[in-house]
Order: C-alpha cells, then sequence, then structure tokens
C-alpha cells in the first residue's frame, strides 16, 4: 500500500509501524520506527503525557523524512 | 482420438514483419504458421493444429479488451481441444498477450493452455497463476527446447494425468499448493533444511515469501508550512461501528472517512477493529494508531499546512498483496487528484 501510494501520487509517503523488517520487504522508502504493535504512535501505559510527547516526536521525525532527499530505502532513527 | 489443437503467435513469428507490423490487428490462418508447424510436428500422430491465430504485439498490448475478444472468437469457432500461445521468451508484450490470451482461453473454454516464457518476462508474473507458462531461455534459440517442453505439458494436461510438482513438470508454479501426507514431519524436514543450509548445500523452502516490489523514493516536501498532508493506516481504525464493515483481517476493502473538524480521536467516536493485534490500547485511544490530536496541535502550530479532510484506513493482517496493492493505487490517485503533499502511513 505505502508503496503503491508513493508510486501512484508521485508524493512522499513515510510509514511508521514497529517491525522494521516488513517495512523494508514491502518496499517503504522513508520509514520511522514505531513504539509497539499495538501502539505505533503512542505508549499509553506511560500515562498520557508521556504517551503524546513520544507521539509528537515521532510525528516530528515523519516531518523530517518527508522533507528529506533519499536516494534509496532510509530509516529515520533519530 | 486426434487432438485438434490451435496456436496463438505474433507478428514475427508468423513472418508478417518486425516492429514495422507490430500494429497488425488479429487474424487467422486455418494452418500452422511459424513455430505452430514445429508443435504439429511434435504433435505426432497425437493431433494436429487446426489453426493459428496472429495478432501484432503493438495491437495486443494497446488494444488489450478487443484483442483478446477477436482472438477468443477465433479460437471458439475451432473448438479446439488444447490451446498454445508463444513462447514469448524475453519478449515483453509478446509475453503479456500470450499470457493475457492463454488465461483467457482457459477461463472461457475451459481447456488446457500452454505457453512458454523466461523467468523475467512481465507475463510471468501477471498470469502464472491462470496458466501454465513452461520455463524457457531468453531468446528463440531455445525453441526446440521450449515446445517440446510446451507439447508435453499440453499432452499430459489433455489426459488429465497427474501433475507432479512445478518445478518438475518445469512450469512456473501457480501458486497452488496441494496438501498430502510427508513421510517425514514438519520438524524433521525443517532441521534437514536448516542442516543443507549450514553446510551450504542446495536447499528449498516449503513456503516461498512473496517477492515485492522496488520505487524509486518520492521528491521531498519543500515548503512544509504550506503543505497538505494526509493520514492512511492500515491499523484498521474506523468510526464507531465499522460503517462499511471492513473486514477485520484479509481485508478486501478500505474505507475513507471525513475527519474535518475532529481535534482528537476518541473512543466515543472511533476504535480499532483490526484482527492482528492486542485492541486493548487502540481502543482507549485511538490517536496511538491514528495520531490525529498531534497532528491538529501541530497543524494549528503552523509545522505544517494542512491536515487533509480524510483519513484511508484498511485492516493490514492477512490481507492479499494484490488488494494491498490496488488499495494504494486507488488511494494514491484521490490524493494525486486532491493536491495532497505527503502522507503519514502508520502500521500495526
Amino acid at each position: 500500500m505505502v508503496r503503491e501510494i508513493e508510486a501512484t501520487a508521485g508524493i512522499p509517503v513515510v510509514q511508521i509501524a514497529t517491525i522494521v523488517p516488513i517495512m523494508l520487504t514491502v518496499g517503504a522508502n522513508r520509514m520511522v520506527p514505531g513504539v509497539a504493535i499495538p501502539h505505533p504512535v503512542g505508549d499509553p501505559a506511560e500515562g498520557p503525557e508521556a504517551d503524546k510527547a513520544v507521539r509528537r516526536e515521532i510525528l516530528e521525525r515523519a516531518f523530517k523524512a518527508i522533507q528529506t532527499k533519499i536516494t534509496e530505502q532510509t530509516i529515520f532513527k533519530s | 482420438m486426434a487432438l485438434k489443437v490451435v496456436c496463438y503467435i505474433n507478428q514475427f513469428f508468423a513472418g508478417l514483419g518486425g516492429e514495422d507490423m507490430a500494429h497488425t490487428g488479429p487474424c487467422i490462418e486455418r494452418k500452422a504458421v511459424g513455430p505452430a508447424m514445429q508443435i504439429d510436428n511434435l504433435l505426432g500422430g497425437d493431433g494436429r493444429v487446426a489453426g493459428t491465430v496472429i495478432c501484432g504485439d503493438s495491437y495486443y498490448g494497446e488494444h488489450i479488451e478487443e484483442a483478446r475478444e477477436k482472438c477468443i472468437e477465433y479460437i471458439r469457432d475451432m473448438s479446439p481441444d488444447l490451446f498454445f500461445a508463444g513462447p514469448a521468451f524475453n519478449a515483453g508484450r509478446y509475453g503479456v498477450a500470450c499470457g493475457d490470451i492463454a488465461a483467457a482461453v482457459a477461463q472461457k473454454l475451459g481447456i488446457p493452455c500452454v505457453t512458454g516464457m523466461y523467468s523475467e518476462n512481465p507475463g510471468v508474473e501477471l498470469y502464472r497463476s491462470k496458466t501454465f507458462i513452461v520455463k524457457t531461455v531468453d531468446s528463440a534459440r531455445g525453441m526446440k527446447q521450449a515446445l517440446e517442453k510446451m507439447v508435453e505439458l499440453g499432452k499430459k494436461l489433455v489426459s488429465n494425468e497427474p501433475l507432479r510438482p512445478a518445478d518438475e513438470e518445469g512450469y512456473f508454479h501457480r501458486g497452488i499448493r496441494k496438501n498430502y501426507f510427508h513421510e517425514r514431519n514438519g520438524a524433521q524436514r525443517a532441521v534437514d533444511m536448516l542442516l543443507r543450509k549450514i553446510s551450504e548445500e542446495d536447499y528449498r523452502t516449503e513456503y516461498e515469501m512473496p517477492v515485492f516490489k522496488r520505487i524509486k523514493p518520492a521528491e521531498p516536501v519543500k515548503d512544509l508550512s504550506k503543505a497538505t498532508v494526509a493520514l492512511v493506516t492500515s491499523g484498521g481504525i474506523v468510526p464507531r461501528g465499522n460503517p462499511d464493515r471492513i473486514r477485520v483481517s484479509s481485508a478486501k476493502t478500505y474505507g475513507k472517512y471525513n475527519i474535518s473538524g475532529i481535534e482528537d480521536l476518541t473512543p466515543e467516536i472511533f476504535e480499532s477493529v483490526h484482527g492482528g493485534y492486542d485492541r486493548v490500547w487502540a481502543n482507549e485511544d485511538p490517536d496511538v494508531v491514528l495520531p490525529v490530536d498531534v497532528l491538529r496541535e501541530m497543524e494549528r502550530e503552523g509545522v505544517f499546512g494542512k491536515l487533509y479532510d480524510y483519513v484511508f484506513t484498511t485492516t493490514g493482517t492477512g490481507t492479499a498483496v494484490a488488494n494491498a496493492e490496488r488499495f494504494g493505487r486507488e488511494i494514491g490517485e484521490q490524493l494525486k487528484k486532491d493536491g495532497v503533499d505527503a502522507v503519514i502511513l502508520t502500521s500495526t
């Protein structure tokens, strides 16, 4: 899905998911590792503030990814 | 009883000409032409080629439906018992034409159909599940061997003889698994395979993983402050009650939901229907999968221009690759039409 959206629309698609090898396999180009499978963009067990803070941090990384020129599959770890 | 056979070949193998004649539309010769003459010889006393359908490669590729329909009409008219197309070797358009007509004849006339291609011919991936495609080398220097394999397999199919595994029969597997009792159990076979792998001997997996394509990365967004960003998820977050009845797994559809005016995804309005992870957290706060709340904050702060008014959702568990690709293409078209600049896609 990620690959076909990018190919069809011609716009950067950043995928946020926890299992990085699957993102690599399906052909995502811009990847941000998520927190956990059932909550990739949050950490609810740590309380509402920490949950939101980690969500914000991951989304900032996602925005960094879509503004970065890349030539191959890239994982944005920080 | 002698088999009645019909063949399909392109303009080149029919001797009409090369690229200059590739726009030739379908026609029929009520005899064996080109490679079909060799097929006729190979059939020996078992059958004869009653006709050869010929079509230019560009014509077939550019008018695929008309070409298919016309060819089927010619073929049906001769009521064959067996149909051969090609072989196409590594010729892309010819491979697609051979695959397409063989698949269509198999489906519409219910007779065995065999074609032949080189492994990298795009026709292989497109049609391997719908017709028998014998493995060939990449050029017509392998014509003799290709035709022998095609005729042998074709005869076998007509006689309803049980087939050995695709690899042994020499065709591209059609993605069909047959269940049977093996004398050694799975654990024993797995250990055997591992030992062979460690000692760098050949081994063959019993469960092949799909091979995914790669695409060139899109250009980055230049001015984020003016960019419209869309949210997409395979994490199964849908309006409460799952109005479009998206399946919890092996999804065949996706949903498109308006989030304009929504500041925060709460359990009162959204939920997760994904069948592949523990939904407790996502149902308490769907933002942990589909982060609308923080994106609204960032939108207000001017980090990016605008959050697109719709989210696209499906459940990515057991979902067929072909379906996921179709969802991607359809979503991509809508986003393109609406001038969206970038996508954040979350997966569980």
